[in-house]
């Protein structure tokens, strides 16, 4: 018997309509525990780099995490990857909710989709059931109002529904696949997409067995208390406190200015009695305890749900306000559009259009500025809702913005490359811009293969703490953090750079602890990203095994389940390396900084690298395959010429 | 129902609070629940097989957790719409009956009919599961005593009788009755 996963694979192949279900090899899991990982796996065998993204042997894959569906609180991220036409490279997203769970309850740990259905089409996975069906009556929904009425005609309220919509149907690169009260973006959406498939609709009703039940339950069942106590778990900063942190820290517009203390007071009851005023309810994921998302209700648009720090990346790209933002969300999640990059991509725009490169020619009937705010700076709000529509439908100029910031600033040329300045590896980044170099984010920003800072920061704190007895009590209490942290962090001063070597444990610590959960469907707030604020995330490296083992009965310690992250982590280099990822674009936006230290940043990398078991390029080296069990990767690298035999770690 | 009386006497009734306003929609309580009742013990979860059902309508902001009670072999004739604070629920949304009009409260392999027990157990637990994995407060636990007039219902009577008329035949179950009710007039 396996136990938390259900050992079987659905594969669904459009071109040829076809449907079958496949069994996994239990070592695979073993090797990679599941989600990103085994995805990873069946990424680097199938889709070798001679393989457009948009080429129908590129595979869409939905996988669920190791420990979906078991007593383990928070485990509901299902992780979807592919390659992205936007980078050309491998793309990877998480979304919350119910979907994975479902995928489970009905079988399956992954969904392979490969090839492209001729017109747009659903599937409906009920158990052993699946059928392709038409989809045509769904075009042009929102993704929302599609997952309503496939639950109608199916007719199972409790089936899970994940849909894209006009965005992911017109191929928008920025677009998201939505459900329920998630979504996943960078990437996914434009291939779903691209198969033609606006939807798929799940249900399940079979039984997730475990290995050790009574012990399990004995770890799991606990942690519901301990996870919804823990107020540094979960989105802490959903209830209002980070509208500071964000508005204060963050740039507006086109990625450009900070407006330090531009929060007020005032700001804030303001901001808190609209909130109270739209929301309908705070909401969670499967099996988890804590409410990170907010259920709005904006007047005259589907309700949908927010999360994250999308309520202020609208408001900010536009120099506008919160209600706008609430107003502009119930459009871009009903089209399926990313909200970190689309506002990215629209503030990029009208700084063009004030500088001259694009025109009333390509804009026609372009807005004004709505009005000035207390800054004097123009407001562009009426800008966004217009832009996003030409996005959406890829109309005129649309169809160009559509592809993101860095394809569209080369598309119109005429200067406009110089306004492309946050964007690394061909993807729109957090809009962060910051007065000196950061030595453990440096090396996150340059070496991270998940896009987004997010995905990749998150174990060791952010900051250092002033006070030293308070610095002492907190790594006292640090029980997340392997001991190499502690003595880092109790030397860790304000306004300095923690040592080359500790930045370089940090970043692989705080990597390791996502390729973790990116493998078993654990929550990012509960464990990776948590750590950062306040150091007690539920999950960490220490407690997480106990979990893992009497979940699937696999047996390992905490090494090795390092060990595991860094096998999923190189595989997951491998698939870039072979399509062309170098130390050349291993950097961060050239202006995140306004002081850099180049000479110690090229240090960092050499360090990085060597510490990664890679070479000067950043390739990984045969040694480090070969020991992590991808000797497969390695023949390949050298056979493509990439290593070359007897001389890899000098090349 | 028409029932027959017995004897009064002291119990204890066991009843779970629901707060709608509360839930979030975790489902919790369908993981602890299906998790518990599994054999052996916590060995699987399958919300399928839970005696607790949160019911989600999420565009409406519906969120009812519902406990398994009876079967029914019918379905309703005619169903309610309630409004509540401005928000439609259907009768089914509270509705604990496992009918043939929905796939609620059927063990998806047999079909057969599913019923909360409140987490009865050797040793009962202090607080069934659903409440105890219930951190949002949707769920409360309270225990009372309530004077109660033991019932007997006729439908127990009726297939008490039936099930000993199929065991030692119809003629030897009616002398049995007619004799006793001799004794007792």
């Amino acid at each position: 018997m396996r136990y938390a996963e259900t050992g079987v694979n659905l594969e669904v192949d459009l071109s040829r309509g076809s449907v079958e279900r496949v069994k996994t090899d239990p070592e695979l899991t073993r090797l990679h525990l599941g989600g990103q990982g085994t995805a990873a796996k069946i990424l680097w065998d199938r889709v070798p780099p001679e393989v457009d993204p948009l080429d129908p042997e590129n595979l869409l894959i939905f996988s669920t995490g190791l420990l979906h569906s078991t007593l383990v609180p928070g485990a509901n991220r299902t992780a979807v990857d592919t390659f992205s036409p936007q980078t050309g490279r491998y793309s990877h997203s998480l979304f919350g909710g119910f979907f994975g769970p479902e995928m489970k309850y009905a079988g399956y740990d992954k969904f392979i989709f490969c090839g492209k259905a001729d017109d747009l089409v659903y599937v409906w996975v009920n158990n052993d059931k699946v059928e392709i069906r038409d989809a045509g009556h769904l075009r042009g929904k929102g993704a929302q109002e599609t997952a309503l009425i496939l639950k109608e005609e199916v007719g199972d309220p409790h089936a899970q529904v994940a849909s894209i919509g006009l965005a992911g149907e017109n191929r928008v690169y920025l677009a998201s696949i939505e459900h329920a009260n998630s979504s996943a973006s960078r990437g996914v959406g434009v291939v779903m997409g691209d198969k033609r498939i606006k939807a798929i609709i799940v249900r399940g009703t079979k039984d997730v067995n475990v290995a050790q039940p009574k012990e399990l339950a004995e770890i799991g069942i606990p942690m519901y208390k301990e996870m919804y106590d823990n107020k540094e778990c979960g989105d802490s900063m959903a209830h209002g406190e980070g509208d500071e942190f964000h508005v204060d820290n963050f740039a507006w517009g086109n990625a450009r200015a900070r407006r330090k203390n531009f929060f007020s007071k005032e700001m804030e009851e303001e901001w808190v009695s609209l909130e109270d005023r739209l929301r309908m309810r705070w909401t969670g994921c499967h099996n988890c305890p804590k409410d990170c998302h907010q259920a709005i209700k904006y007047p005259g648009r589907m309700p949908y749900f927010q999360k994250c720090y999308s309520k202020l990346t609208y408001a900010m790209g536009a120099f506008g306000d919160l209600d706008f933002d609430y107003n502009i969300i119930g459009i871009t999640q009903e089209y399926g559009m990313d909200a970190y990059s689309t506002p990215q991509v629209i503030a990029f725009a009208i700084e063009l259009y004030e500088a001259g490169i694009l025109t009333d020619k390509e804009l026609p009937d372009f807005p004004l500025f709505d009005r000035e705010d207390s800054d004097g700076i123009k407001v562009n709000e009426s800008r966004f809702f217009y832009l996003v529509e030409k996005i959406a439908r890829r109309e005129g100029i649309g169809d160009i913005l559509a592809n993101g910031v860095y394809a569209a600033a080369r598309q119109i040329g005429n200067g406009a490359e110089e306004y492309d300045h946050n964007t690394i590896k061909k993807f729109e980044q957090v809009p962060i811009k910051l007065n000196y170099v950061n030595y453990p984010y440096f090396l996150m920003y340059a070496t991270g293969e998940k896009m987004n800072i997010t995905q990749i920061e998150g174990s060791f704190p952010q900051a250092p703490i002033a006070d030293k007895a308070e610095r002492e009590e907190f790594v006292r209490n640090w029980d997340a953090a392997p001991e190499r942290f502690k003595k880092w962090f109790l030397a860790w001063e304000p306004r300095q750079n923690p040592s080359l070597e500790a930045s370089v444990h940090i970043c692989d610590w705080n990597e390791a602890m996502h390729y973790i959960d990116d493998a078993i469907g654990t929550c990012a707030f509960l464990s990776s990203f948590r750590g950062q604020f306040g150091g007690r995330p539920p999950y960490h490296i220490y407690n997480l095994p106990a979990f893992i083992t009497r979940a699937s009965g696999i047996e390992l310690d905490s090494d090795e389940l390092w060990e595991v992250s860094r096998r999923n982590r190189n595989l997951v280099r491998a698939l870039n390396i072979r399509r062309g990822l170098r130390r050349a674009d291993e950097k961060p936006p050239a202006d995140h900084w306004k002081k850099r230290e180049p000479e110690n940043e090229q240090k960092l990398l050499d360090m990085y690298y060597e510490f990664k078991g890679w070479n000067n390029d950043g390739i990984p080296t045969r040694e480090t395959l070969d020991r992590l069990g991808l000797d497969y990767v390695s023949e390949d690298f050298i056979q493509r010429g990439i290593l070359v035999e007897g001389e890899d770690d000098l090349s | 129902m028409v029932t027959v009386e017995d004897c009064s006497k002291k119990r204890i009734v066991k009843e779970i609070k629901v707060d709608l306003d509360k839930c979030i929609g975790c489902r919790a309580c369908e993981m602890a629940c299906s998790g518990f009742h599994a054999v052996p013990k916590f060995s699987s979860t399958n919300p399928a097989r839970s005696r607790i059902r949160v019911i989600v309508e999420d565009r409406k902001d519906v969120y009812v957790p519902v406990r398994a009670g009876d079967y029914t072999p019918a379905e309703c004739n005619g169903r309610n719409t309630y409004v509540i604070n401005g928000k439609e629920y259907s009768e089914c949304s509270f509705c604990t009956a496992s009918c043939p009009a929905r796939d609620l409260f059927k063990a998806p392999d047999s079909g057969l009919p599913l019923r909360c027990d409140m987490c009865a157990d050797d040793p009962t637990l202090p607080v069934p599961m659903c409440v105890q994995v219930c951190r949002s407060d949707t769920l409360t636990y309270v225990e009372r005593e309530e004077e109660s007039r033991e019932e007997v219902t006729y439908d127990e009577v009726e297939s008490g009788l039936e099930s000993l008329a199929n065991r030692y035949g119809i003629d030897k179950v009616a002398d049995l009755v007619a004799r006793i009710s001799r004794t007792k007039s």
